[in-house]
């Protein structure tokens, strides 16, 4: 099947090319080799951060490049690095309060509500949501709100308050994960009993069979429903 | 948003739900599964392979794509490169930036040992982050390591090396507590209870997941803990040969930046392969569901140094590749879709296998489907099978997919497809490098000293056939003790003089062996321009 052409402008060089490839393939289509702002290509890294208008528009939109279609008149730049403020802390000892926010993002508590993060979410999530349960110490809020996030830095990069959004949103997870989510009592009773050497003969067992032995135990293995 | 050609089938798909939610096929016998793998799986085309006539494991059969980047040119002469002014000095190098890099770099640095990472994109940019389904455990009360290990040894053709497959699953319910420790969020019911599913082949519900974005979510929390504990990570810079010293043990690697092309020098005691797999060598045309950088570089790294290979010849074909749209042609479909009781269905909407067979199994059962049966649907520039992902929400009620699959629900909605309400177009897809490396259960490889390996670049841990949720496992557990023994041994260990001389050695078994050509390796990157070479 016959493509369309469309015409696009990388960094302000037109360039055309098919219009069912995505941004990034357009790029390779054009000649980059690519190097930077590109990562996983599927949409979970947030290497490929991007920006385009479309000619003629007055919106300035952002994208994934790997998820986002070519469209006619697109002019495009790509944002393959974005300084986020990223700060050092020991997990282990950090307060699980709002006092965590204060001491190392106190940024966002500037934030003038603006919206602009939430408006170039490359992955349509709620942002100033986010860090609004940060301000407030609902890490487990926060944490269930931004989780989808790739880290891509685009939101940070629209923010007037200079709040890197992503770290933020990191730390509350790590928060809630550590220390607010319930822990897992199986999960501490079987890691004792490993460490107690109770399914040791087990495994030695397993590890002297036969392999006619074993294919028989695979073979008839209970599975559960 | 389906085409007009398409609706017929998908109509057909439509009709026969209900019956085939309620519908429970059996699973094919070890007989029946063995055919199909002999016949339709890719591993198994014997004019898509070659024999490697140099290094450790020569006279055996690789794919030919493989086989020519093991027989390939330094990207360096030996003799341009200084020695003796390293630009980096470290206990313990580590190659690469994934998951298994990125354990490695937090255990060897809670060791107290120096440690450094590089990595020739980001820190992160790896099939880690991509892992959408689980990571499995053996840590609910019906289960146990050694159902485990019989799930995974018989997944992998029960060709495991029976000791790393132990270690793996009896450090399980360790790694995932030390996940966890890290703040890593898994999916828990109110009481603190892990949400856990089946993959293919297991015999227990224990897949842990974190929605679909598991690997995401362990692989940013990793990264987290390694800038926090401020490891130096040199990012952008690729390792293109390793050193050895006088001894002949790794003692570090030359460098390459990746924009300047500057070459460096890291002097190490101990060196890490981490470098991942290699989806991006696309092996026999398929697509992939790998990072942009899996281009088996560890492996031509350690074939080099005269590191062996175990299982290089077998590769994992994800089942469920996206076949439609074409914008994500190949793009993983997580089997968790499988797990919460979508089924493949074929073009006249009947349920053609179990849908939790092995990877291996379904992804040659599907072949089968499309090719020798024609019971394949047609896109516009492939064949697939439906998934029928509305079963879901019938199964598990509204709103599971949203919840439960997110990555998923996102990844088709930006082309217009609704995985709630129609099914989804899949055929198999380059995802996963079975074989590796040789290495014994303290990671080190069992030929060269001081030289481990961490990750995917590691053969023999799960056979030939990986069952879901066991490589989010590995990198874990094989990436800490890495870090941990990488660590420990660098305290005794001095460094000699250091040398290239296996280089120059290599290339004279090239041109010994008659090869002629013109490639150089390791690859480090795929090439999809347009462009032709000047």
């Amino acid at each position: 099947m016959e493509n369309n052409m469309v015409n696009i402008y990388l960094f302000g060089k037109k360039y055309e090319v098919p219009e069912n490839l995505t941004i990034m393939s357009a790029m390779e289509y054009a000649g980059y080799q690519l190097v930077r702002g590109c990562g996983c290509r599927n949409g979970f890294c947030g290497a490929c951060a991007t920006i385009y208008r479309i000619m003629g528009k007055r919106e300035l939109k952002t994208c994934l490049a790997c998820q986002t279609k070519v469209e006619d008149n697109m002019y495009i730049a790509t944002l393959p690095f974005f300084p986020l403020v990223k700060q050092a802390y020991d997990i282990e000892k950090i307060p699980t309060t709002e006092a965590v926010m204060m001491q190392l993002y106190p940024e966002i508590y500037a934030c003038i509500g603006c919206n602009a993060c939430t408006k170039s979410c490359t992955q349509g999530l709620n942002v100033m949501q986010y860090i609004a349960y940060a301000q407030r110490g609902e890490f487990d809020k926060c944490a269930e709100e931004s989780f989808d996030c790739v880290m891509c830095g685009v939101c940070s990069a629209r923010c007037p308050a200079g709040i890197s959004h992503p770290q933020v949103a990191m730390l509350a997870r790590r928060i809630n994960g550590k220390y607010l989510a319930p822990g897992s009592e199986h999960l501490n009773k079987r890691v004792k009993e490993i460490e107690n050497g109770d399914f040791k003969e087990l495994i030695e067992a397993l590890m002297e069979k036969p392999i006619e032995e074993l294919k028989e135990l695979y073979n008839t293995r209970e599975i559960e429903k | 948003m389906y085409s007009e050609k398409l609706q017929a089938s998908l109509r057909l798909v439509e009709e026969a739900r209900e019956q085939n939610i309620i519908f429970e096929p059996d699973r094919m016998s070890a007989k029946q599964k063995e055919e199909l793998l002999l016949t339709y799986h890719p591993d198994y085309k014997a004019d898509e392979f070659d024999t490697l006539k140099i290094g450790p494991n020569k006279g055996e059969r690789v794919p030919k794509e493989l086989c020519a980047i093991l027989q390939a040119h330094s990207r360096i002469n030996a003799n341009s490169v200084d020695l003796t002014k390293p630009d980096y000095d470290t206990d313990v190098l580590i190659i690469g930036g994934g998951g298994a890099g990125s354990a490695a770099a937090i255990e060897a640095n809670e060791a107290g040992a120096k440690v450094m990472i590089v990595t020739k994109l980001r820190i992160g940019d790896s099939n880690t982050i991509m892992a959408e389904g689980g990571i499995q455990a053996a840590d609910k009360e019906n289960d146990s390591p050694a159902i485990h290990f019989i799930d995974a040894f018989g997944g992998g053709h029960f060709a495991a090396k029976r000791e790393l497959l132990s270690k793996l699953v009896c450090d399980a319910p360790e790694a995932i507590k030390w996940l966890s420790n890290l703040g890593v969020e898994f999916d828990k019911e109110k009481d603190g209870t892990m949400i856990t599913t089946h993959g293919g082949g297991t015999s227990r519900k224990r897949m842990h997941a974190a929605k679909d974005y598991s690997g995401a979510e362990i692989m940013r929390t990793l990264r987290d803990e390694v800038f926090n504990r401020q490891i130096p990570v040199i990012d952008f810079t690729s390792a293109i040969e390793l050193i050895l010293d006088e001894e002949g043990k790794a003692a570090g690697a030359v460098l390459m930046n990746m924009e300047t092309k500057e070459l460096l020098v890291a002097r190490a005691k101990t060196v890490i392969i981490a470098t991942g797999g290699a989806g991006r060598m696309h092996y026999q045309g398929f697509p992939t569901s790998n990072h942009y950088g899996a281009t088996a570089d560890g492996l031509v790294l350690g074939y080099r140094v005269g590191a062996r290979l175990l299982y290089a010849e077998t590769l994992q074909y994800h089942p469920t590749g996206v076949a439609y749209p074409e914008q994500i042609f190949g793009a993983l479909v997580t089997e968790k879709v499988r797990s919460l009781g979508a089924k493949l269905i074929n073009k006249n909407g009947e349920v053609f296998m179990h849908p939790l067979e092995t990877r291996d199994v379904a992804a040659a059962s599907i072949i089968r489907e499309c090719n020798e049966r024609g019971n394949g649907v047609e896109t516009d520039s492939s064949l697939g099978v439906w998934l029928d992902t509305p079963m879901i929400e019938k199964i598990g009620g509204e709103g599971t997919i949203e919840k439960r699959i997110p990555a998923m629900m996102r990844m088709f909605g930006k082309y217009g497809i609704d995985i709630r309400k129609e099914p989804i177009l899949v055929y198999p897809t380059l995802h996963y490098q079975n074989g590796g490396l040789d290495i014994t259960p303290d990671g080190m490889t069992t030929n060269v000293k001081n030289l481990f390996v961490a990750g995917e670049a590691v053969g023999g841990i799960h056979g030939k056939n990986r069952l879901m949720g066991n490589s989010l496992l590995d990198i874990i557990v094989f990436g800490r003790s890495a870090g941990i023994n990488a660590a420990e041994i660098a305290k005794n260990t001095t460094v000699g003089r250091l040398t290239l001389e296996h280089v120059d050695r290599f290339e004279k078994e090239i041109s010994e062996a008659g090869i002629k050509t013109e490639l150089r390796s390791p690859k480090l990157l795929p090439n999809y321009t347009n462009k032709k070479d000047i």
